[in-house]
């Protein structure tokens, strides 16, 4: 049975169950008893019984299936394909696959055993696993509805059972955290296995394309990271050096100026600013602005590169702009009346009542909101993936090509990979070093900002 | 809807030597009107007392007469008040040297987050009152002084002033008000969220400061408008009722809204 | 000049002048600000209208053309197979070459290049509907190639270097233009075709319907996980060490660049659970972890947001804490959940550089039919084009932003609508 009809089922024995439940308890009730719980809550408890287990089941098993049938399947490989790298027993293993389901291109007589065993497999693991999904389904009903009594603490029993998957959903956030952590970690410690640590954060020379062939030359490939940390360092200080000032002063000006009908229509216009889409700002920064900076540039007499940091640096800040303000925005509002009135009071005029006692007041929250727009620079891919260049220039000029963490994660994970080499695994030393730093900046704004908010509270 | 007829004020709202004249003032938040036809003098060198029940619009009056109502979008004052027989509701005057005329001090303390000795130094600084940094540490210790807080301060002038304790806090914000040198001192009550001690030391503040500057003060306690005011004026309902001396007010007041209020049949 | 001599009214009004300069000087720079960030606005739109407006309309040629029958192979009682095996781009190809008579092999090749691949499709595609057509001549719009569609659309008028057209092609087509027969109409296919290499063929519906189906499992599971995360922080969770760290947790994974959600997604579901690779399903994973966190926040800041007094009153009766929950609050709370699911969802629909760790960047023609098939979406689709050198892709590339920002407009409008709608109950 396919996955579909398999939850359809699954369903309908689920509101079967609810029925059975609930008609019995009512016809305890019926008789006289008194019962514990609403014979609803009787009906849900059988329900819950009856889907729960199923279901969870059919996520593991789907999960893992794919494995556990590929681990099978090497074994009916012929000997020299078992023999030879990983890379090679995958290509065999989705032959095989194709093979199976009709729609492979080449026949390849030596897979023949492993095609037939697989289809075998599939018709036998098929059975079996819409059999165990229902029978386990089954036997949770009727143990379940054997249960049902009056004594039975059904609704406090049901309320547990909503309380677990409760705290097991907001666990998914740390599980998160979790999976990422310990898909980076492992992967970045397969890289430092094959490329010292030292040379990684240090060396100054990227260029991670591995030789085809082991005989050829001078294509080792050196994995030094640090042009890349400084071209995210100097595009995102681009960046900064546009949204700050102009998000900021959008901030005051709104919250401070403007009249409210005014700030009615800035505001949200601005903020759709953030709602674009990263991938049209991308487009815009490398189909619009590139060529007019590389234009400005000439007309000067500068060279400037058709991939500048600084296109890219400036379409970034533009994105970056709204949430400067938004959070800025935030932290002036949480800055008391009475600080306002009591500048006023002595005759300040706004931009000294502005500058000289609201700026000074929400500074650490105005620290923090540069923070978390840092993090977010550092973090932004498809900007620079589509704006910025792929060359690891080690240079601080704003006008050359610079690359940066991201752009390379992306350029070394997109296309096709075989998955231990150094090349794939660099990738994630480097999303390594990304979510460390970015973590560390969020985590620290956030303690800022929740300690200003607190003061003022 | 006029509790008194014609908004004719009971008593003696007008004043000879007047520093402040307000005639005919109405305040509106959007539509809804606060203050009702309000004519008052307040004397040179007196300090007069704004009392009557919660929302009756005393401070609302008060933050006209220096124009801190403009900080509020929605509010609108209509009618004339004269500094000096100077309009200051004119289209042409400046609200920032008129606030530095007319100080004000606010209901809870609100000292910068700055350091005491900043506090004190904001207005002259940005005033432009002293020209070197000798003068200011003279503007800043006379301020402490007069407000009395000098000797308890002098060894931490750079400590937050947000540290001090709430009576210290507001007489570092009377400090600081002192220190433009203004010629008029309006109290929002100034004593509402201290304990009866620092409400002390504050009211006797205030007896002192009285020669050299004239004073309003909004308080909620008759006492108090008894202890420090030569003058008390009773709003009700966004109307000025009866302005005498403050003798008279509490022992013969003229009108019975006036008797209600200090017997304590509502406030 | 003496300062002591001056009254510290005459020092006030003496400062007055720089200070109104300084203030007036200030409220510049913030209203220079606002204008940039709205100029930007502006600018961008602009672009983006200016540059993929014409993406949605398309050249054709229009012409006669004699289906002749022997020449195909074709007779009425042909089968579609037959139909399919059969020579029509031949056909296109010899009928525009009796049109202007070509002079050697380099003059051909330059005609055929005129018109698109897509010509015989067109013409086999009728034949299917109607096979009495066979042997008649059909009056029939056939597509151009997207060089002829750009100088049609852009260049025309004003020669100049960048048309890839050489001077007899150009002389060719002036024909046509004089003869009526070059025309533009609204391009369908730009939203019934899939990804193709030739940008007048290339389509978007085979990226709609996979943001559709990658937006569709993202929110059938970030939305009840979601909300249950956060009724459980808000309404049953300890206030504990354990608690907090989860708190924690969330906020900074709201702020955690998305990039690094495609490499969990590439090494855990793909790499260790074996989800197939360029599917919706996997890409919904990805964006419904990359999305909770934001559905988690608003679905708190809503819960806090119902009075307490209906709590209490529901308690009052009897009710269980569940009870409570469930029939008093979260129906109260469902309408800002939902806005923040919405936000949540729009996002998502932005979000491009996660799903191009998970393969989705492959090239896809078919339109996906279900959540396992490979697919793309539309940021993904963008991000293609526009890497793509011809100038037709750029043209598309505005046109499916100008789509992309469409649907953003609408969900943020029946967010904000939402928002409006929940603020005037309370």
């Amino acid at each position: 049975m396919n996955y579909s009809s398999l939850i359809i089922v699954l369903l309908i024995l689920l509101g079967g169950g609810y029925l059975l439940g609930r008609n019995k308890a009512r016809a305890i009730a019926n008789q006289g008893m008194t019962l514990h719980s609403l014979p609803t809550h009787y009906g849900a408890l059988v329900a819950l019984w009856t889907g729960l287990p199923p279901l969870l089941l059919l996520i593991i098993w789907s999960l893992f299936e794919q494995q556990v049938v590929d681990h099978l399947l090497v074994a009916q490989l012929p000997q020299q394909i078992q023999a030879g790298s990983s890379a090679d027993i995958q290509l065999a293993i989705s032959k095989v696959h194709n093979l199976a389901s009709g729609t492979g291109l080449s026949a390849s007589p030596e897979l023949q055993p492993a095609v037939k065993h697989l289809q075998a497999l599939e018709s036998r693991t098929s059975m079996l696993h819409t059999g165990l999904i229902l029978a386990l389904a089954l036997l949770g009903l009727a143990v379940t509805w054997r249960r049902v009594q009056n004594t039975l603490r059904a609704r406090s029993e049901v309320e547990r059972m909503v309380r677990y998957m409760l705290f097991a959903s907001s666990g998914i956030a740390v599980l998160t955290t979790l999976g990422i952590l310990a898909s980076v970690l492992y992967e970045a410690w397969m890289f430092f296995g094959k490329v010292s640590i030292i040379e990684f954060l240090f060396g100054t020379s990227w260029s991670p394309q591995i030789a085809l062939r082991a005989d050829q030359s001078g294509s080792s490939g050196s994995f030094g990271a640090v042009p890349l940390f400084v071209g995210t360092l100097l595009i995102s200080m681009i960046a900064m050096f546009i949204a700050v000032p102009v998000g900021l002063m959008s901030a005051i000006y709104l919250s401070e100026y403007a009249t409210s009908r005014i700030r009615s229509f800035a505001k949200p216009a601005l903020e759709i600013l953030a709602g674009i889409p990263t991938v049209v700002y991308g487009f815009f920064a490398a189909l619009t602005v590139a060529p007019v900076i590389r234009g400005i540039g000439e007309s000067w007499g500068l060279d400037v590169s058709s991939e500048s940091a600084l296109a890219a640096g400036l379409v970034m800040g533009i994105m970056i702009i709204p949430f400067v303000s938004s959070l800025s925005d935030d932290v002036i509002n949480a800055v008391p009346q009475s600080l306002r009135d009591g500048s006023y009071g002595l005759g300040a005029t706004r931009s000294e009542t502005v500058r000289q006692v609201v700026i000074p007041a929400a500074l650490p929250g105005i620290v923090g909101a540069v923070m978390l727009a840092v993090s977010r620079a550092i973090g932004e891919t498809m900007i620079v993936a589509m704006a910025a260049g792929l060359a690891a220039n080690l240079t601080f000029n704003p006008l050359d090509s610079v690359t940066t963490v991201t752009v390379q994660i992306v350029t070394l994970l997109v296309g096709d990979q075989e998955f231990d080499s150094p090349k794939t695994l660099a990738a994630f030393a480097l999303g390594l070093v990304l979510f460390l730093v970015t973590l560390v900046l969020n985590f620290v704004a956030l303690k800022i900002v929740q300690k200003y908010r607190e003061q003022y509270d | 809807m006029s509790i008194i007829e014609n908004h004719q004020t009971h008593g003696a709202p007008f004043s000879d030597s007047p520093k402040l004249t307000a005639r005919n003032v109405g305040v509106y938040y959007g539509d809804k009107q606060a203050i009702f036809d309000v004519s008052l003098d307040i004397g040179a060198n007196e300090v007069i007392a704004l009392i009557g029940p919660s929302g009756c619009g005393k401070s609302t009056f008060l933050r006209c007469l220096n124009r801190m109502n403009d900080t509020i979008d929605i509010c609108r004052v209509t009618g004339d008040i004269e500094l000096d027989k100077e309009n200051i509701y004119d289209p042409k005057m400046d609200v920032v040297p008129l606030r530095a005329r007319v100080g004000m001090v606010f209901q809870k303390p609100n000292p910068f987050p700055k350091s005491i000795y900043d506090n004190i130094a904001y207005g002259p600084r940005i005033h432009g009152l002293a020209h070197s940094r000798v003068e200011l540490d003279e503007i800043v210790e006379k301020s402490l002084q007069r407000a009395g807080l000098w000797s308890e301060v002098k060894d931490r002038l750079h400590a937050p002033g947000t540290g001090l304790s709430g009576g210290q806090q507001q007489r570092l914000c009377i400090a600081r008000t002192i220190a433009v040198d203004p010629e008029v001192i309006l109290m929002d009550e100034p004593c509402s969220a201290l304990d009866p001690i620092a409400t002390a030391k504050i009211e006797e503040l205030i007896d002192e400061l009285r020669e050299n500057y004239t004073i309003a003060i909004v308080t909620h306690s008759m006492q108090q408008a008894a202890r420090v005011s030569q003058r008390t004026a009773y709003f009700h309902l966004g109307q000025l009722i009866e302005v005498n001396p403050t003798d008279q007010v509490f022992t013969t007041p003229e009108h019975a809204l006036t008797e209600a209020y200090i017997t304590g049949r509502f406030g | 000049m003496t300062n002591t001599s001056m009254t510290t009214r005459e020092k006030v009004e003496h400062s007055m002048k720089r200070r109104r300069a300084a203030e007036s000087r200030f409220r510049l720079y913030g209203m220079a600000s606002v204008l940039f960030g709205l100029l930007c606005l502006v600018v961008l739109f602009g672009d983006i209208l200016s540059k993929g407006g014409s993406a949605f309309t398309q050249t054709f040629i229009e012409t006669e053309i004699q289906l002749d029958g022997d020449y195909l192979g074709l007779d009425a009682s042909s089968s579609d197979q037959d139909v399919r095996n059969a020579n029509f781009s031949g056909l296109v190809k010899k009928h525009f070459r009796a049109m202007v008579n070509p002079d050697g092999r380099k003059e051909r090749r330059q005609l055929y290049s005129l018109i698109s691949a897509g010509a015989a499709w067109q013409l086999q595609s009728e034949v299917i509907a109607d096979r009495s057509l066979i042997g008649s001549s059909l009056r029939i719009d056939l597509l151009a190639d997207d060089d002829v569609d750009q100088w049609f659309k852009h260049d025309r008028g004003h020669e100049g270097e960048h048309s890839r057209l050489s001077e007899l092609q150009l002389q060719w087509l002036n024909t046509w233009v004089d003869e009526g027969a070059l025309k533009t109409r609204f391009n369908t296919r730009f939203f019934t075709n899939g990804d193709s290499r030739e940008p007048e063929l290339a389509g978007i519906h085979g990226a709609i319907k996979g943001t559709f189906l990658t937006l569709l499992v993202t929110f059938l599971l970030s939305f009840p996980i979601g909300v249950a995360a956060a009724i459980y922080l808000e309404e049953f969770a300890p206030k504990n060490k354990i608690t907090e760290f989860v708190e924690i947790n969330i906020n900074n994974l709201a702020a955690v660049p998305s990039i690094t959600f495609g490499l969990l997604g590439l090494a855990i579901f793909i790499n260790i659970f074996g989800v197939a690779r360029s599917t919706p399903l996997v890409g919904g994973l990805v964006l419904t972890l990359m999305t909770l966190p934001t559905i988690i926040i608003s679905g708190r800041a809503a819960i806090k947001a119902v009075p307490p007094s209906i709590r209490e009153a529901a308690f009052g009766l009897g009710a269980s804490k569940m009870q409570v929950v469930f029939h008093h609050v979260l129906p109260l709370a469902l309408p800002g959940m939902l806005t923040g699911t919405i936000i949540g969802m729009a996002q998502a629909l932005g979000e491009t550089a996660p799903l191009l760790m998970i393969g989705m960047v492959a090239f896809v023609v078919d339109v996906p039919g279900f959540i396992n098939d490979p697919s793309t979406v539309l940021p993904v689709q963008i991000f293609l084009w526009s890497d793509s050198p011809e100038r037709a892709f750029t043209e598309r590339t505005s046109g499916a932003i100008i789509v992309l920002l469409g649907f953003l407009i609408v969900m943020n409008t029946a967010a904000v609508m939402l928002r409006r709608r929940l603020e005037r109950r309370w």
